[in-house]
């Protein structure tokens, strides 16, 4: 039957006039094909040839021996193509390559460490931004190696960040520039930054200039926030987890003119699941609410030189946790169930000026203001805690030069006003803090092989009297491509100590505050805190075997003059009292940045810590603190297709070391903890897959392994005995977090 | 007649004072090619006495400076510039200081601006 159709139908290929046919198209850059009409289809070698039509299709007659015909068309490139069927299908042609056009694009770290910079900066891009699951600042680090995110306690799951060794109330937090997250902020702030509206963070280790003010002593952390004039027009991102948590983030940005742009953010999130995945009775996770919004407006005229912004944040944040069966209507300061609430309203409002004398390209004005108004309301179980900061903070800033561009100066002067109105329990602290400083910073430059960075500030403070605040940071390059840099600084700082340690009004624990009733000019009636910070670090950058390589060691150490020591030692006290005798942190930290292949780089981090310092018990470790930790994480991306089609794929191992516990030798022997806790590591993943400019999907999961502290809180079936702890916390208290989500922007 | 002579001279003078300005604006255009071309032209303008500034682009070949002119004229800083190998707009290098530059930045080879330079050794 088979051997009669092809004998039938082979008289018809042999008689019939053989033709090639095809269509001949383009692709432009949104991906559309189009058609090519008048196109010129000939064979290679021979005068025959013919032209597409409208619909871009083309009919060859077929010749004899003749294997290759030529496509072409004016614009685009010649195409050669073997005929090896009679359909050809598809040509597509590709645009001719104009030379002056090309564009050569470099890859960019999205965590670069720089190499020319005088300061040890490390600059975070948005991209890395959206390798951390969600959703703010405080989450944004879990993939930096460079800062280190714990949670604080077992009950309010604020997360608290570290660098070089000591906690967050150390670092200076800045927002384009203006202090931010200090006082009563310092705990909950990091969480009111949504990580959409942040552009680029930059991480300087150690003491930082002086332009900000003098209370840095281990870094400073910038975070630049998006521009309504250079932002994308629409943005929208949606987040939900296994556990009930939901985000939502929206930015539009409007542009009214080419100097006049403004933005409206909003952020709102939802944690609604009550979690006890532990069976401690207690939730794993805060209930919360959070909406978050902002206005900005920007103008820039680059004609005359003036750039100005005015933003205006407005934040209303509630949590609750503790108990699962608690009812804050009817269990609020009963012995009912254990139960906690925080809410936080915060108004900001900031304005900036700058000045570039069109004339003198190198001389500068600048303007901040700002001004804040923070209240916490919040209760854990019958400690009652509430905070008002208000902050007026003004900065003006001179640049320019001495002779010429290479020695460069900022000069100015900085004013700061704060009022603190506190409630603990029963007692309250109304505290007025008024500062006034003038700085001076140099900039020498040699063009060749040195630089460094030298500043000096005066301030009087009411409480802290008139001080001065040396930094200096200089950067040598030692050979191509490395540098070594060294630092100095000294800071100074009164610690807010109930906004700053909140975790311990989740325990049972009685605040004892040994004070200093001579002098009422002091905080708490502690003397403030002062450190010198001591850092040298170098990297080189190199390419090995034509992939780039980075390899960087920082070294620091600070010594604390006097501190205020925050004392657990005693498992049913909570003490503050100064330092009398050492405290230093130092620290150890090696980088190896590196592409092992194409597309997929490799960034490993190991780190040591060495934090000791004297409490009244002796000279100990600070407690949970782990002294080693390894960081890896391995991205890779795929090339970017048409219209930014692309996978991203984003692996992170984090393993911490052994970690002191504060002592629990005098609870009783239920309650009684290990010296050390074991060493642990989280993994996290998180792939997206890249839809188009403007679609994109992930999902991710963190601490997959389901690793968690197993008792995260001492004494939980009887939080209103004398054993209640839940600051005793070195792990996770939630196991595996499963995430989807999608960004969605318009340009 | 003395003080008329003595009013012409301090006129005079204050006229000098007045020309000589402290941040004198010029634009001196620079024969170069690349980025390497940059650093070496703005470095050997910024360490004379009297520029305060230097911006060269590689694309106009213009050096843009603010000069001191009681400390510096554009004479000097073309012959510093030519000192280091580049031709300015009526002063030019020695073939010996132009024949040590890189080969990237010898500009006077039109071929030359588009090597690769990452192949270039620095000097």
């Amino acid at each position: 039957m088979k051997y009669f159709f092809i004998f039938f139908l082979s008289p018809i290929l042999i008689f019939s006039q053989l033709n090639i046919t095809g269509t001949v198209l383009e692709k432009n850059n949104k991906g559309e094909e189009i058609l090519i009409s008048n196109a010129n289809i000939y064979w290679l070698n021979k005068n025959k040839g013919t032209t597409s039509d409208y619909l871009g299709n083309f009919t060859l007659p077929y010749i004899k021996n003749q294997k290759k015909i030529i496509v072409s068309y004016i614009g685009y490139k010649t195409d050669t193509i073997t005929v090896n069927r009679l359909n050809l299908g598809k040509i597509w042609l590709h645009p001719e390559i104009k030379l002056e056009e090309v564009i050569i694009k470099k890859k960019i770290n999205p965590l670069q460490k720089s190499l020319f910079k005088v300061q040890n900066i490390v600059t975070v891009d948005s991209r890395e931004m959206l390798k951390a699951a969600c959703c703010n600042l405080s989450e944004s680090f879990e993939t930096n190696p460079s800062i280190d995110v714990n949670i604080s306690d077992a009950i309010s799951g604020a997360k608290q960040i570290q660098m070089l060794g000591l906690n967050s109330p150390y670092l200076l937090f800045t927002q384009e520039n203006t202090p931010s997250i200090r006082g009563a902020s310092q705990i909950y702030g990091l969480s009111f930054i949504p990580g959409s509206w942040i552009e680029s963070i930059q991480i300087t280790k150690g003491a930082g200039s002086i332009l900000n003010g003098y209370e840095s002593i281990s870094g400073q952390i910038n975070t630049e926030l998006v521009k309504p004039l250079t932002d994308k027009k629409f943005f929208l991102n949606l987040y939900a987890n296994n556990y009930k948590r939901y985000e939502f983030n929206t930015r539009y940005n409007k542009v009214l003119s080419e100097k006049l742009a403004t933005g409206i953010y909003i952020h709102s999130n939802l944690r609604n699941g009550k979690i006890d995945n532990n069976s401690d009775s207690f939730l794993d996770i805060p209930l919360a609410n959070q909406i978050n919004l902002m206005n900005r407006w920007q103008y820039v005229n680059t004609e005359k030189g003036w750039v100005s912004y005015f933003t205006t944040q407005f934040l209303s944040d509630s949590k609750q946790t503790g108990q699962i069966q608690y009812n804050k209507n009817t269990d609020k300061f009963t012995k009912n169930a254990w139960g906690s609430e925080v809410k936080t309203k915060r108004l900001d409002i900031s304005s900036k000026l700058g000045y570039v004398f069109p004339e003198l390209p190198y001389q500068s004005f600048g303007l901040q203001l700002s001004y804040s108004n923070h209240n916490q309301n919040s209760y854990y179980g019958f400690n009652q805690y509430d905070i008002i900061q208000k902050s007026f903070y003004t900065n003006a800033i001179f640049n320019s030069i001495i002779g010429s561009t290479q020695h460069k100066f900022k000069t100015g002067i900085n004013f700061t006003h704060d009022t603190f109105n506190e409630i603990v329990n029963t007692e309250t602290f109304i505290r007025n803090d008024n500062n006034f400083g003038v700085f001076f910073e140099y900039t020498y430059d040699n063009l060749e092989r040195l630089s460094f960075v030298a500043g000096l500030r005066v301030d009087n403070h009411n409480r802290l009297s008139t001080f001065i605040t040396p930094r200096l940071h200089l950067r040598y390059s030692l050979w191509d491509k490395a540098s070594l840099r060294t630092s100095i600084g000294r800071g100074k700082r009164g610690a807010n100590i109930f906004s700053e340690n909140q975790q311990l009004f989740a325990s049972s624990r009685i605040i004892d505050i040994t004070t200093n009733k001579r002098n009422k000019n002091l905080f708490y009636g502690l003397k403030p805190e002062i450190a010198w910070n001591y850092g040298i670090g170098f990297v080189q950058k190199l390419y090995l075997w034509n992939r780039s390589l980075e390899f960087s060691i920082d070294l620091y150490r600070t010594q604390f003059k006097d501190q205020v020591i925050i004392d657990w030692e005693n498992p049913r006290n909570i003490s503050f009292y100064n330092l009398d005798g050492k405290s230093s942190a130092n620290s150890l930290q090696v980088d190896l940045n590196y592409e092992i292949v194409q597309n997929i780089d490799l960034r490993f981090t190991y780190k040591n810590y060495n934090v000791n310092l004297d409490y009244k018990s002796g000279y100990l470790e600070k407690p949970l603190q782990p002294r080693n930790r390894f960081f890896l994480n391995l991205n890779y991306e795929t090339i970017k297709k048409n219209e930014g089609k692309q996978w991203r794929m984003d692996f992170t191992i984090d393993s911490r070391g052994t970690q002191r516990i504060p002592n629990t030798n005098t609870n009783p022997q239920l309650y009684q903890l290990d010296n050390f806790s074991k060493p642990y590591s989280i993994i996290n993943f998180q792939l997206t897959k890249v839809f188009s400019n403007k679609l994109e999907l992930y999902i991710g999961g963190e601490n997959i392994t389901n690793l968690t502290q197993k008792k995260p809180i001492v004494s939980n079936s009887n939080p209103f005995g004398p054993y209640f702890d839940s600051t005793l916390l070195y792990a996770p208290i939630l196991g595996s977090i499963y995430y989807t989500g999608l960004r969605f922007n318009i340009k | 007649m003395n003080k008329i002579f003595l009013f012409l001279t301090l006129t005079f003078i204050t006229l000098t004072i007045n020309a000589q300005q402290k941040n004198k604006k010029a634009v001196i255009k620079v024969e170069g090619n690349c980025s390497m071309c940059k650093s070496r032209i703005e470095k050997a303008s910024i360490k004379l006495k009297g520029v305060k500034y230097a911006l060269w682009s590689p694309i106009t070949k213009e050096l843009s400076l603010i000069i001191d002119e009681s400390k510096c004229d554009t004479l000097k800083i073309k012959k510093a510039i030519t000192g280091v190998g580049h031709d300015t707009y009526n002063l030019e290098a020695k073939k010996e200081v132009y024949n040590a530059l890189p080969a990237c930045c010898k500009y006077r080879d039109p071929n030359s601006i588009h090597m690769n330079h990452k192949k270039v050794k620095k000097p």
